[in-house]
């Protein structure tokens, strides 16, 4: 037997080495001082993610690849989602800035931490073998469950970690339990081998490929939070650190659908029939429960949790019609997705620590009087995530109801439209508290006054915790860093909903990976 | 030409952002005064007796979902052109001159909001006029909900509520009908009008396709049962921009259904006629009964609206040319009285300090000029002969007369009920007691300078109306020949001389919507009974 050398494609692997060596850097950057120097390590976790972002796009050119003997695969998929997740990491470093969450837990420890889960995602969108796919996933998850416990002096934020841990990790069993079935029947790890076993056997409808298959949709159900395995999701957005939501709200979904696009239309191709039919009843549920759960929602977040389920529903279309188009339409949506939703994170995140309201809606009554340069880009957030045109949400609403029409799910398209009608009651409540209320009268921060008093006091406490010299009034630059992360957010928006074509090629990478 | 016509509003609002306070208002009047300018010299330019799209634009927007950005004129979009730059340079002066709160955001929502309306009128890619519909609704909301009074949070959110209804299934119905046309063989993904109206649908596809984009015109007109946001909007909207509201908006939606439900779905079409006919008659009854009841004027004008819209919606299904150039005329007309009507009520508030018509009267003793204008105003609104409102009313009476003379004679009771309506409200304002506390004050330069033009243009319209009728008639016929072929045709055929297509039609059938009546005499006894009608008139 000859054993060849290993021929090792480092320039497929750069982006994941990239990040690698990154997160180890940081990791020592971090020792520097007790709690790190934000600014170092800000500016070296920026570079990481810069360095991998620019590979992948270097790579996009290229022509698709297996990595690792299959293990993973470099496509169209694979770089347009993990560029979504290393621009949304890099759009919440600096919101990260002056969080008391990093101030108290270290920025190096946040940041490692950080880069950890993007490396996770950059390979959960890569792979391709049930056994880098699961790994992958985990990797994902375990930054994100300490992540939201970062924040330690405020309960919440503990209680949101725990939850997170709990809920995600029945995910990943389940995930788990579903692969074992999927490697019994078909006897390999291998995506492609996995759809030819299926089909070879004549296993496709078969009961212990089915219970495989049930069960790796419930484990990606609970990660990318459709209903009706979305119960934890309202819970851990409220309770984790707003950038820690922000980036957990967009990336893990982008990943997550990453993967369960791959893995559904690649390996469990010859099940499409059986498992279509069942995704289509969890995207409608998802949209009904998501938004309605969002209707009467106080807290801004609380309410963006519930969009992201009803969001994931109408993604959920996309990659259910196994189609060019759909995938396409999918990976447009989540790149529409991110911008909309950091936009409404960042400007969340800067009246947290403006005002003593926490993520309530009244902390943005009266914004577009005070504070223009973040009402406007809430009210584009908002305006893009109802599917409004003008908006990057119009066209990704168009490009996923094509999508279900060309693959003869109509009532679906039909559904998304339900689904947007019922969004503009919640959506357009912040935009009435933007432009239509009175700045509400500042109340003292008496605990239990608001939902984040116990934040706010902690906050008020720390002479270092940032925002207690810059809340009660409009703050100066301390919120550049920010700003320039919203504006860019909503400007990209808007140039998206009117010039959308550089925006449609990235996704079409995506559609052309697996069909093309 | 048309690209100038479109942005010019929103960059004129954009630039609103740059100029002092002050002088934004100014900014944007002389802004809509270009726009009004422009409108004319589209008007001058049209080729009359064409039913052709003109001054095309066409251009690549998203190749991968066969969305182009392609605007054009028609007869039936020029005059509702022209009548949004009018309604928009009456708002924008009666703004200036009232300088609003936060004058910067009120008029780049102003800007945006006729950028909207111009692009749905001028749009020719289907899912292009989905897109300026709903896009209407963003300035509308926030410049109800920004500026207006009482309570417009409540208004706003129903009047979003339902109006998004309507269009977000429009939106999904667009997609639909160009996905399911491409399915043909050898059709490629497009959302053109025209070319969708070349290959109808699918009855059954049609028939649900039809009711998502009624439902979305039907509501924004509003016609009778989905007119439930009505009430509460107009009573809370600032007035300049209910003005434009009821003036300009609501014709966007009978447009909507002369220019795209008819050729595009026109089996749907002849299935649903009498519903549609029968929704218009009772928004006709109901809307002008409401209107002698109530006594907000506000409320009035609304409810008249209602009643307005009843009748261009009988024209449009009357499924006939003369129905639907009655039609066209009448929609501007509409908006003609309407415009006034509104800014009277904003002046009669100024000097009532109130909307209500009990707590009015007497304001003619010293004030003649203004009665002579509201005179002119209420005597178009109830189509007295010599208005152009009569030319529009009896054509689309006469279009119903010839299909459905049940329902045309009932729609003419409505007639009689406008007449009450009208001189009830003129009466109540203007002639009794003049109640204490209230001036009787003619009207000032400025609230001349707002309202004697658009006075002056409902008298220049009723002195010319075939200025509007032989301009609109092609595009309104071709719209009706669309159904007509769909009913009648019974093959197409190319011709081998101008290469031109043609649809061999029975001409009997044709005979019922008025098509093809010039060509019987052209036929030899004992010829084959068919007919050739040109197809649409695509370019």
């Amino acid at each position: 037997m000859i054993f060849d050398a290993p021929d090792i494609d480092y320039a497929g692997l750069s982006p994941v080495i990239a990040l690698t060596a990154g997160l180890v850097v940081v990791l020592v950057g971090g020792l520097i001082s007790e709690r790190g120097n934000r600014w170092l390590s800000s500016a070296l976790t920026l570079t990481a993610l810069g360095t991998a972002a620019g590979l992948l796009i270097w790579q996009l050119g290229e022509p698709d690849k297996d990595l690792v003997s299959g293990a993973l695969r470099l496509d169209g998929l694979a770089i347009t989602a993990g560029l979504i997740c290393i621009a949304a990491a890099a759009a919440v470093v600096p919101l990260m800035l002056r969080d008391p969450a990093p101030e108290e837990a270290g920025f190096g420890e946040t940041h490692v931490l950080l880069l950890g889960s993007v490396l996770g995602m950059v390979l959960l969108t890569q792979a391709q073998n049930l056994i880098s796919f699961f790994v992958a996933f985990e990797l994902l998850s375990i930054p994100l469950y300490v992540l939201c416990g970062s924040h330690r002096t405020r309960p919440g934020s503990l209680e949101s970690g725990l939850k997170y841990l709990i809920v995600g990790s029945l995910g990943s069993a389940t995930l788990l339990y579903g692969l074992a079935f999927i490697y019994g029947g078909s006897g390999s790890t291998d995506f492609g081998a996995i759809a030819e076993g299926i089909a070879a056997g004549e296993l496709a409808s078969d009961s212990l490929i089915l219970v495989g298959v049930a069960l790796c949709a419930v484990g990606l159900a609970f990660k990318v939070s459709v209903a009706p395995f979305h119960q934890w999701t309202p819970d851990v957005y409220q309770g984790a650190p707003t950038p820690v939501t922000a980036f957990m709200a967009v990336a893990t979904k982008a990943a997550a659908f990453a993967v369960f696009a791959r893995f559904f239309i690649v390996a469990l191709e010859p099940s499409t029939a059986d498992w279509q039919p069942a995704l289509a009843a969890i995207a409608a549920l998802s949209i009904i429960v998501g938004n309605v759960g969002a209707l009467g929602q106080g807290s801004l977040k609380r309410m963006l949790g519930y969009s992201g389920i009803a969001q994931g529903g109408y993604m959920l279309v996309g990659l259910l019609v196994a189609s060019e188009i759909g995938t396409s339409a999918l990976i447009f949506y989540l790149g529409a997705y991110t911008l909309m939703n950091l936009a409404a994170f960042s400007v969340i995140t800067i009246r947290e620590r403006e005002t003593p309201f926490g993520d309530d809606i009244s902390s943005v009554e009266g914004l577009g009087r005070n504070r223009p340069s973040l009402a406007w880009p809430l009210t584009i957030a908002m305006l893009a995530l109802a599917g409004l045109p003008g908006t990057a949400g119009f066209i990704g609403k168009l490009f996923l109801v094509e999508a279900a029409v060309d693959g003869n799910y109509i009532w679906l398209a039909v559904m998304i439209a339900i689904g947007s009608m019922i969004s503009l009651a919640y959506y357009l409540r912040v935009i009435a508290a933007v432009w239509m209320q009175p700045t509400p009268k500042r109340m003292p921060a008496i605990a239990g006054a608001a939902p984040e008093a116990d934040g706010e006091a902690a906050l008020a406490a720390g002479p270092t915790a940032a925002g207690s010299a810059v809340r009660g009034g409009p703050s100066g630059g301390r919120c550049v860093p920010v700003l320039a992360v919203i504006l860019i957010a909503a400007g990209a928006t808007i140039v998206f909903g009117v010039y959308p074509d550089p925006l449609v090629d990235f996704a079409d990478h995506a559609g052309r990976a697996l069909f093309g | 030409m048309l690209n100038v016509i479109l942005w010019l509003p929103l960059a004129v609002g954009l630039v609103g952002w740059l100029v002092p306070r002050r002088l934004t208002g100014w900014a944007a009047v002389a802004g809509s005064l270009v726009s009004l300018g422009l409108a004319i010299g589209l008007i001058a330019d049209f080729q009359t007796g064409s039913g052709a799209i003109q001054h095309a634009v066409s251009e690549s927007w998203i190749p991968d979902l066969g969305v182009r950005y392609e605007l054009g004129v028609d007869g039936i979009s020029l005059f509702l052109i022209l009548l949004t730059a009018i309604g928009w340079l009456a708002a924008n002066l009666y703004s200036a001159f009232q300088a609003p709160d936060r004058p910067r955001n009120y008029f780049f929502q102003m800007g945006l909001a006729q950028t909207a309306v111009l692009g749905a009128f001028l749009a020719q890619d289907l899912l292009l006029f989905v897109l300026f519909f709903d896009l209407m609704l963003i300035p509308f909301y926030l410049l109800l909900g920004g500026w207006g009074s009482g309570d417009r949070i409540a208004a706003t959110m129903k009047m979003i509520v339902y109006t998004l209804i309507g269009s977000l299934l429009m939106l999904v119905a667009a997609i639909a009908t160009a996905v399911l046309a491409s399915e043909a063989p050898g059709a490629a993904l497009t959302f053109n009008m025209q070319a969708l109206a070349q290959a109808p649908l699918a009855l059954g596809d049609q028939q649900w396709i039809f009711w998502f984009f009624a439902a979305a015109f039907l509501v924004k007109m509003p016609a009778f049962l989905v007119h439930g946001w009505m009430a509460d909007a107009y009573k809370a909207c600032p007035l300049p921009v209910l003005a434009l509201l009821s003036g300009v908006l609501s014709k966007v939606a009978a447009y909507g259904f002369l220019r795209i439900v008819l050729p595009t779905f026109p089996d749907a079409t002849i299935q649903y006629q009498e519903i549609l006919l029968i929704i218009g008659v009772v928004s006709i009854l109901y809307g002008s009964v409401m209107a002698f009841t109530q006594t907000n004027i506000r409320l009035i004008a609304g409810y008249s609206s209602i009643a307005q819209l009843g009748f261009i919606t009988i024209g449009i299904f009357a499924l006939r040319p003369d129905g639907a150039d009655g039609a066209v005329i009448q929609m501007f007309n509409h908006g003609l009285v309407v415009l006034p009507l509104f800014f009277i009520a904003a002046l009669l508030y100024d000097r009532y300090e109130s909307d209500d018509i009990r707590e009015m009267g007497g304001m003619a003793r010293r004030a003649p000029v203004l009665a002579v204008l509201f005179v002119i105003v209420a005597m178009a609104t109830l189509a007295m002969p010599g208005s152009a409102n009569f030319v529009g009313e009896f054509y689309i009476l006469a279009g119903v007369f010839e299909t459905k003379v049940a329902l045309a004679l009932i729609a003419g009771v409505g007639i009689a009920l406008a007449g009450y309506y009208a001189l009830r409200l003129f009466q109540q304002t203007m002639h009794n007691r003049l109640p204490e506390g209230a001036i009787s004050r003619d009207v000032s330069w400025r609230e001349a300078a707002v309202i004697a033009p658009l006075v002056a243009c409902i008298i220049a319209i009723a002195l010319y109306p075939a200025l509007i009728l032989d301009r609109g008639e092609a595009s309104a016929t071709g719209s009706v020949e669309a159904v007509a072929i769909a009913d009648c045709g019974e093959g197409a055929l190319v011709n081998s001389n101008t290469g031109e297509a043609q649809v061999l039609a029975d001409p009997a059938c044709l005979e019922r919507y008025g098509i093809g009546e010039g060509s019987d005499g052209d036929q030899p006894p004992g010829e084959p009974d068919q007919t050739t009608v040109s197809l649409g008139a695509g370019p």
